[in-house]
């Protein structure tokens, strides 16, 4: 093919294809969501956004205030300031760096402020390991911030895009953070489709801040302290905005579709080889690859093994999921966490499940919890052979550790 | 079930607090010398570490422990026997920093309970400043000025002892004269402190106050929104930035007057207040450049007006005016409303010139907060000497 009709094929292309990591396609995202306010500071594996955001505001591809902050505390502090001017903002960390905002992080969700952040998933110190764990972003689940976890660079851009059409409804007005696995998604490059302008402006409204935008021209005094008459009413807003986020998240993957002309099914949660499974094996992040690839070895064992894997954990979709649960004989669910002391020693997302089981006379399967893959160890094909097995003998009614852990030397 | 006791102490924060902490403590460890058991505690929302503002400490006590758990079922009592108001200029209402709107000192005072007023006021003074009650109760008077204090020293007058004294007398149930003074000398080994208890269990007289006897007005109050109705993302309407002040005689208008936050008042906090010659102000703006609460409104002319719904009564005013005997802090008793002092000077400059003379013409009896070291030690011997009754 001669090269001006190369060239003229490309032009034709309403779509284009990039080989970039899951931190560029989040960085590729606040491009398009044309972000206002953008805060820094460096800590792997979230620096690879903040680098690749500073690269294409070099090269003038992007235009935003682009601030590098003395630590997390004051990167979180200034976009908050900033969203509550009116300006869409993007900020993330890792690790510790996201606990050293944690005051921040706190105020955020209280102040109805729709923070945008990547949450590059990184063990938290001691021992300073760089590797993908999930207890960072988790340490908030409890504080008003919506939480998605996703697991290729893809899904990463399109989430970015969904999660300011979500944050900036103004029944959320609620920060969102996508969460990243370290290293597996954030440093490994793959091919990425990155939509149009065009169609992202049909999809993203401009950020609109209403009432409560903090302006002269709307003079209004924002977080004044207030005691226990004030506090319960206040909590119960923000109970409302996240209840309300459930319908948002619905309407925003269906417009998503709609205009993008791809699809992710629920938006909740992804099934895969569910439809005739005897046991589910339940996760979240990266690690669905390697459990994909052992669920089809395994099916040519004879093994019907199915797959969850949970996009939102704030919200979580309760009902749906114990619906879908409770069609398997019995569930295994994978954490890349922990929560020491925790009911039976499981590790969060464990516990998620068994309670959102547990209401109502439903089936009520039983569930094994496995922690795995700390610290950035890679859940391994066998690792997930392993765990399957152990959710045939929960089926089987065989006694055995409710918590168990996998890929540990012993 | 057994007998169940509740005493408040109202008080000014800073100056008062070490007072009121000792007076519910004191309670506590007096009814204890009799085998009762209680406990002692601060209202939570109030904020005792602010200049003069008005708080609540409680002693709650009771004849056997689970009668003590059903006083500590609500944190703060429903009703009390025994209200101490250890600062007379409190009697015009208090409103906590926790706003609650201005509550009346004998509002939570059961049928028949007694008011304890620390004053050298005439109970007819303290009656017509305390809001009215549909309940009989009764007033009783402890002579003394009044107890103020900083937070890290302690004025020690002996008006702790002497309350206890008088609870002593006007509630026999809670505890004897013989168990407060065993308290006293068990807590501060003074044989003078126990003479002053005795001595004022001794004096002590109460008066009845009839059903709907004293102030008249309807303490501002404000229904608290419900969840749905209050503005999402912890934000509030901003005051207005202000308006022109009515001239009462010519009605023109001018000058400035800030919109002021309508559900926190504060000037309950007061126990001074300033009183402004408008004859001899010179205009020069330094009370209200230095006002630590914007009270002063812009009069037309450009004079300055403490507006007495603003002010709480720091002395800031008096101690920066350049001009001798133009801004004088006046004890807050000497006044029954908030009206304005510009307006009355408009309406009648020579009526205005008597009423001045004669509140400003007996030099104040009280600190409003501005005092210098050794101050106590020059206050102390007077307050004694009221004390040992002679």
């Amino acid at each position: 093919m001669a090269v001006a009709t190369v060239i003229e094929e490309q032009k034709k292309r309403t779509e284009e294809t990039a080989l970039i990591t899951g931190s560029e396609a989040i960085a590729v995202a606040c491009k398009l969501a044309d972000v206002d306010v953008i805060t820094a500071y460096p800590i792997r594996p979230y620096d690879t956004v903040m680098q690749y955001v500073c690269k294409l505001v070099a090269n003038g591809e992007m235009d935003c205030e682009y601030i590098c902050a003395e630590g997390e505390h004051s990167q979180f502090e200034i976009v908050k300031h900033a969203s509550a001017c009116g300006a869409r903002v993007f900020c993330g960390s890792s690790g510790v760096g996201w606990m050293y905002a944690m005051e921040a992080l706190t105020v955020t969700p209280a102040l109805r402020i729709p923070m945008i952040a990547m949450v590059g998933n990184r063990a938290l110190d001691d021992p300073g390991a760089f590797g993908v764990e999930h207890n960072d972003a988790l340490a908030v689940r409890d504080l008003g911030w919506q939480l998605v976890w996703v697991d290729t660079a893809q899904e990463a851009l399109d989430t970015a895009l969904i999660a300011y059409r979500v944050a900036e409804d103004r029944r959320v007005f609620l920060p969102l953070a996508i969460s990243c696995d370290g290293a597996f998604l954030t440093h490994s490059q793959a091919l990425v489709k990155i939509p149009t302008q065009k169609k992202v402006n049909e999809f993203l409204p401009p950020y609109n801040r209403g009432d409560l935008l903090l302006h002269p021209d709307n003079p209004i005094t924002v977080a004044p302290q207030g005691n226990e008459d004030w506090v319960m009413e206040i909590r119960r807003q923000n109970y409302a905005a996240m209840e309300r986020s459930y319908q948002v998240v619905k309407e925003a993957y269906a417009d998503f579709e709609r205009i993008f002309g791809r699809s992710y099914g629920n938006p909740f949660f992804e099934e895969y080889m569910t439809e005739d499974a005897d046991i589910v094996l339940v996760g979240m992040g990266t690690l669905s690859i390697p459990v994909k690839v052992a669920i089809r070895q395994m099916r040519k064992e004879g093994k019907r093994v199915g797959f969850v894997r949970m996009r939102w954990f704030r919200p979580f979709a309760a009902e749906e999921l114990s619906k879908s649960l409770q069609r398997f004989s019995a569930i295994g669910v994978i954490d890349r966490d922990y929560s020491f002391g925790s009911p039976y020693l499981g590790g969060v997302l464990a516990g998620e499940v068994r309670h959102a089981l547990y209401p109502g006379n439903g089936k009520k399967p039983p569930v094994v919890g496995f922690i795995c893959g700390l610290g950035g160890r890679e859940v391994t094909v066998p690792n997930v052979e392993q765990m399957a097995n152990a959710v045939y003998n929960a089926a089987d009614g065989k006694a055995q550790p409710l918590t168990q852990w996998i890929g540990l030397r012993e | 079930m057994g007998r169940l006791f509740a005493i408040e102490i109202i008080y000014r924060g800073i100056f008062q607090k070490t007072l009121a902490t000792r007076i519910s403590r004191t309670i506590v460890l007096a009814a204890h010398q009799e085998g009762k058991m209680g406990i002692s505690f601060g209202r939570y929302g109030d904020s005792p570490e602010r200049n003069g503002i008005p708080a609540k400490n409680f002693a709650i006590v009771a004849t056997d422990e689970q009668t003590l758990q059903e006083g500590m079922a609500k944190y703060e009592p429903k009703e009390v026997d025994v209200t101490i108001v250890v600062d007379d200029t409190l009697c015009k209402g208090v409103e906590s920093w926790a706003w609650y709107g201005l509550q009346p000192v004998n509002r939570l005072l059961k049928s028949g309970g007694t008011l304890i007023v620390t004053s050298r006021e005439t109970p007819e003074t303290i009656i017509a400043m305390t809001h009215r009650k549909q309940t009989p109760y009764n007033l009783s008077i402890l002579k003394g000025t009044v107890s103020f204090s900083g937070l890290w020293v302690y004025k020690d007058d002996h008006t702790d002892v002497r309350i206890l004294g008088a609870i002593a007398k006007i509630l026999p149930d809670l505890f004897s004269l013989q168990s407060v003074q065993k308290a006293i000398i068990s807590e501060w080994k003074s044989e003078l402190k126990a003479i002053s208890a005795a001595n004022a269990h001794e004096r002590t007289t109460s008066i009845p106050v009839k059903p709907n006897q004293g102030n008249p007005e309807v303490p501002y109050h404000f229904t608290l929104p419900k969840w749905h109705e209050m503005r999402e993302g912890i934000s509030i309407p901003s005051i207005p930035a202000g308006h022109e002040m009515d001239d009462p005689k010519t009605h023109a208008e001018g000058g400035f007057q800030p919109d002021r936050n309508p559900t926190f008042l504060k000037f309950s906090t007061r126990t001074m207040r300033p009183v402004v010659n408008f004859d001899t102000c010179i205009k020069c703006t330094l009370c209200w450049l230095q006002c630590p609460d914007s009270c002063f409104d812009v009069t037309p002319e450009g004079l300055y007006d403490a507006n007495m719904k603003a002010c709480c009564g720091c002395g800031v005013c008096e101690a920066v005016c350049p001009v001798k005997n133009c801004v004088t802090m006046v004890n807050e008793t000497e006044f029954t409303d908030n009206s304005s002092q510009w307006e009355s000077w408009r309406k009648d400059k020579h009526s205005y010139k008597v009423w001045l003379e004669e509140k400003i013409k007996n030099p104040a009896e009280r600190s409003h907060g501005f005092r210098y070291r050794g101050q106590y030690e020059e206050q102390i011997p007077e307050m004694l000497e009221i004390a040992s009754g002679k």
